[in-house]
């Protein structure tokens, strides 16, 4: 599988990952190589399958409409980077 | 007292209920040993013994009904992926170097109810991402068994700690062989329950199908307890199952007479150490001692299930490591100019390079284009190795196989490689892919005195049946009596 | 160029805020105007290590919702992650429903720019999770991160591209607004967000193929919609006619300015890589679970249409006005019950207060008195305590600050004069004070007892019974 160098940018940008100039061939090295890898499921008898969706086969798993306050707030926002008035603040952003 | 820091929690729970001990001495005891050892070993991110001293002298001075709380006062380390409340809890992430999680993880309620004290949290590779936690960002662990070689991963600190007896048994998460190939590295027992047995809420994602939580102890009888805690329905995770409560440790019997343990072949192939394949076969030859019936089978999923394994685990954790974009917690970039600065210099700076090489081919696997030929294939394939492990499970109880192509290796000897790295856990993915469980045991030692692991797969919800097998095995081969690490 | 040169081609995605008590997958709150960040927790803040886990009513009312729309329900569905970076989603994905939403294929009727019925299709209803909301403060370096409205359950009601003007587009907004109140799965408060819409616009000539569409995003009242989609019918047209290649485009419609901005260039394109979400499980509605549903869904607006024609006996038009909102037409059930007179309850609802919320450009749901006071303004004209005209005043006090009927009028002293006495004597002063009336009339002029009645209400400030000053002119002047 080659990937081109402007496809990998393009994923890094999907990813807010920015990926340098030197870096570029290492990662289209490791990604090649492990997608290289995964031809072998090109051998595996799948036709007639579902895919797996969710890990197990759990349904219907649904939760009471009933309000429950969090009382861990302030612990919750004081991990924040930059806050203000209880809330994050970012650069601006005009909409 | 040299001796506290050497028993397994069973010991020391007698040891508290007849008064030979109090949890004050056994955590003094943990904490002298991890001040001496913590330079060597380098297993702990965040070292909390004083609190647990305190909470020690709290249980000691309550009058505890023994019958009912059988554990309390016996101290845990915890992995540092799993949250507990007021403590950092990174994922050894310079990401998360700094966040303490505002809620504990139902794991962490379910100790704190049975009142063990934590020593700390435990090293690990970046967001549970590698298999020698080489990728952590605060530091390097080191193998009890010999010091220049890693512990596995990503739980390796979880694994060297107990192995090292820095904390009497740890907890430990597995998406791949997490638990399993460091416990099997540092010669102690790991255990990968069904997914869904034990609740993920609050164990930061990796994998959200594949992630679950299991115990790290000194031996199977352990384990078996330290799963009682943990196993249970929560209505927080919407993928635990809600089944009756088992007592686990009610399997731990010798008689193993009539168990069907299949040996799948593919297991045992060319990439396979000779050394690790002769320990198994001793190993085999003990269980037709032992009176169980062993023959050779095929499953055939291994490589399978290690492509697929790479497209979901990615896919998954490229979305799961969205939320770590600079804003709520975590990591920010000093120097940005909009938004969109912020989001990716945060990340960029923040992700170690295995980390990032992981979402980019997560995004990849999932982008415009590709996603049918990746992960739509993949999870096609993952119902395929699911489908395998059921015909195994109609006519075995067990499987067994070794749990790592290898002994534990140099430290640095793989880091330039990914996809060599990748394969070390070529045995172990399928059990994630398939939801099963399994426990890595020691099985032996190889000529440079390293511990090897046996790995026994069960049918989903039989943990029972593979405490069995191995606590058998443990009690006829007696290896923790045998074989010690030099540290 | 000419407009009717064109067919335009438009199709709405509706999002619906939910009316729960809890958020779609944690239990905060979803109360509107809480303080900033109150209403979190660490499931709906994205910390490390949370679970989502779905609110039981959010598909249940979404599964209403679907009834209510002519919808066949899914049997078979999943939640999928939609992912992107915004500092409004904190997940850096948002839970939604990509290839297996719970409802498909309904459709609603409205009338089309002649009058006809037409139905307009659905394509699909799914649920989702609502964003954070984002301040700018003008006084502010930067744009600060509020997360209550986060994770708030929101369903998107997607139509097929049936749409061919703003007038029909309007009417189908209003007609799935009042259907989701009558089921009570949403108030549909445009003015706090809880409903927006996407539109799509294109343009084509007749027998051609349909042309590139411009999609306008979250827009949020009924008047802006309007405008928006007549503005890029005539800028799509302008461009045709000059000969310009529409592009594919997301546009942010501009309400001060009055005009479509493009939103995004092509260069940053998304791509969400929409997949299941392995945190939730499957979805699989039973047949008994959805007949349940379907057996307790409320009255809809077109069978109470229905009956207030056959029972009642009202003219289509007003059964009509009267159904376009849930509010009305509870309030004219509610005070037409109470004092047993519809007719008045309805004429009082299409004209007079029809107009006060015209005036104020207000919604029937902002209507602040109760439906037992709007009866006993009713009640009170009929037994004669006032005249109708007072009843106006009255009307307007209850705009201002609803109570009782008749506690305004006492208040107010409003109270109609209907003793006799006092009524002749104002008869007498008016008609010693207006001798050529009385010639007038008596010369056959009928209209002089309607300006002698008129002086008399003047006279006492409108409170006289009109019946009875009629009355009492007519003896006096026949004497």
């Amino acid at each position: 599988m080659k990937i081109s160098k402007e496809e990998l940018l393009h994923i890094a940008n999907l990813s807010d990952l920015k990926i340098s100039e030197s870096e570029i061939d290492k990662y289209l090295e490791n990604l090649e190589d492990i997608l290289e890898y995964t031809n072998v499921l090109e051998s595996a008898s799948i036709e007639e399958l579902d895919e797996t969706i969710g890990a197990n086969d759990n349904e219907n798993v649904f939760r009471k409409d009933e309000i429950k306050e969090f009382e861990g707030r302030d612990a919750l926002l004081q991990n924040a980077p930059d806050l203000e008035d209880d809330m994050f603040r970012i650069p601006k952003v005009i909409n | 007292m040299e001796e506290i820091t050497t028993l397994t929690v069973h010991e020391l729970s007698k040891k508290l209920e007849n008064k030979e001990l109090t949890s004050e001495k056994i955590v003094e005891a943990y904490a002298k040993r991890i001040e001496e050892k913590e330079k060597d070993v380098g297993a702990f991110v965040t070292v909390t013994a004083q609190q647990a001293l305190e909470e020690a002298k709290r249980i000691d001075s309550e009058n505890i009904d023994r019958e009912n709380n059988k554990y309390a006062g016996i101290p845990i380390g915890i992995k540092d992926n799993i949250c507990t409340k007021g403590v950092k809890t990174t994922c050894s992430s310079k990401m998360l170097e700094n966040f303490v999680a505002p809620y504990d993880a139902t794991v962490t309620q379910k100790i704190n109810s049975e009142m063990l004290p934590s020593l700390g949290k435990l090293n690990m590779d970046e967001f549970a991402m590698g298999s020698s936690t080489e990728n952590s960002a605060i530091k390097v662990t080191h193998n009890p068994w010999d010091l220049n070689k890693v512990p596995g991963g990503s739980s390796g600190g979880s694994a060297a700690a107990v192995a090292a007896n820095m904390v009497p048994w740890a907890l430990g998460s597995d998406t791949g062989g997490s638990i399993r190939e460091p416990a099997s590295f540092c010669g102690v027992v790991g255990l990968k329950p069904t997914y869904g047995l034990v609740s993920r809420y609050g164990l930061v994602a990796f994998a959200s199908s594949l992630d679950q939580i299991g115990p790290i102890t000194k031996d199977v009888e352990d384990s078996a307890i330290l799963l009682n805690m943990i196993a249970g329905h929560d209505e927080m995770d919407s993928t635990s199952y809600d089944i009756p409560k088992i007592d686990y440790t009610a399997s731990l019997k010798n008689d193993i007479k009539g168990k069907k343990i299949g040996v799948p072949k593919e297991f045992f192939g060319e990439g396979i150490n000779e050394e690790v394949k002769t320990k198994l076969r001793e190993a085999i030859e003990i269980y037709k001692e032992l009176g169980a019936v062993v023959e050779d089978c095929s499953l055939d999923v291994a490589e399978y299930s290690l492509a697929t394994y790479y497209i979901i685990a990615c896919a998954e954790a490229s979305s799961n490591l969205g939320r770590f974009d600079g804003i709520r917690y975590g990591y920010r970039a000093k120097d940005f100019s909009n938004l969109k600065e912020l989001f990716t210099n945060s990340r960029t700076e923040a992700f170690g390079d295995e980390v990032k090489r992981r979402i980019i081919l997560g995004t990849y696997v999932l982008s415009s284009g590709y996603y049918d030929a990746y992960y739509k294939k993949a999870q096609k394939v993952r119902t395929l190795v699911k489908n395998k492990f059921d015909e195994c499970f109609k006519k075995y109880d067990v499987l067994l196989t070794p749990v790592a192509p290898t002994t534990a290796f140099e430290i640095g000897s793989k880091l330039n490689n990914p996809m060599e790295m990748y394969l070390a856990d070529i045995c172990t993915v399928s059990i994630n892919i398939a939801s099963v469980p399994a426990i890595s045991i020691p099985c032996g030692v190889d000529s440079k005195g390293m511990p090897i692991g046996m790995q026994l797969i069960g049918n989903r919800f039989n943990e029972e049946t593979i405490l069995n097998v191995a606590y058998a095995f443990e009690q006829k081969i007696e290896f923790r009596e045998n074989y010690k690490p030099s540290c | 160029m000419s407009r009717e040169d064109y067919e335009v081609v438009i199709g709405l995605e509706v999002h619906a805020e939910l009316s729960t008590r809890t958020k779609i997958f944690c239990s905060c709150s979803t109360e509107f105007g809480a303080n900033e960040n109150t209403h979190v927790c660490p499931i709906c803040t994205a910390m490390p290590g949370a679970l989502p886990k779905l609110n039981e009513k959010v598909v249940e009312y979404a599964v209403k919702a679907g009834l209510a729309t002519n919808c066949s329900i899914s049997q078979d569905s999943k939640n999928d992650r939609k992912n992107y970076f915004y500092p409004d989603l904190p997940k850096s994905y948002q839970i939604s429903q990509f290839d297996k939403p719970l409802c498909n294929h309904g459709y609603v009727e409205i009338e089309d720019d002649d009058g006809n019925k037409k139905k307009v299709r659905i394509l699909r209803i799914h649920i989702e999770e609502d964003a954070g909301k984002l301040n700018h403060d003008e006084y502010s370096s930067g744009s600060l991160v509020d997360l209550n409205r986060a994770g708030v359950p929101l369903i998107e009601i997607v139509s097929e591209p049936d749409l061919r003007s703003s007038g029909e587009a309007d009417r189908y907004l209003k007609k799935l607004k009042s259907i989701l109140q009558y089921i009570n799965v949403s108030d549909c408060k445009m003015e706090e967000g809880s409903l927006r819409a996407d539109v799509n616009v294109s343009i084509h000539k007749p027998g051609t193929e349909l042309g590139t569409r411009h999609e306008m995003k979250n827009i949020n009242s009924f008047k802006a919609i309007q405008r928006a989609i007549e503005y890029e019918i005539d800028s799509q047209i302008d461009d045709a006619e000059n000969g310009k290649v529409i592009q594919q485009e997301t546009m942010r419609w501009d309400d001060l300015e009055g005009r479509t901005f493009p939103m995004r260039s092509k260069e940053d394109a998304q791509d969400y890589r929409y997949f299941p979400d392995p945190d939730l499980v499957a979805i699989k509605l039973s047949d008994e679970y959805i007949n349940n549903i379907k057996e307790n869904l409320p009255e809809l607006p077109e069978s109470r249409k229905v009956r207030y024609m056959e029972e009642i006996g009202l003219s289509e038009k007003d059964a009509d006005a009267l159904v376009s909102s849930r509010r009305f037409s509870d309030i004219f059930e509610e005070a037409g019950k109470i004092c047993n007179d519809y007719k008045s309850v309805c004429n009082w609802l299409t004209s007079d207060i029809s107009r006060i919320l015209n005036e104020g450009e207000m919604d029937p749901e902002e209507i602040p008195f109760k439906a037992k006071e709007l009866a006993e303004l009713v009640s009170l004209i009929n037994d004669g305590t006032i005249s109708s005209k007072i009843g106006k005043k009255v009307l307007e006090e209850l705009f201002k600050e609803p109570r009782s009927p008749k506690k305004i009028i006492e208040e107010k002293g409003w109270v109609q004069i209907s003793d006799e006495s006092e009524i002749k004597e104002v008869v007498m002063t008016v008609l010693e004070a207006n001798p050529q009336s009385i010639v007038d009339f008596k010369a056959g002029k009928d209209r002089a007892l309607g300006f002698l009645v008129g002086q008399a209400m003047k006279a006492t400030k409108g409170k006289a019974n009109p019946q009875m000053l009629n009355k009492m002119f007519l003896e006096e002047l026949k004497k």
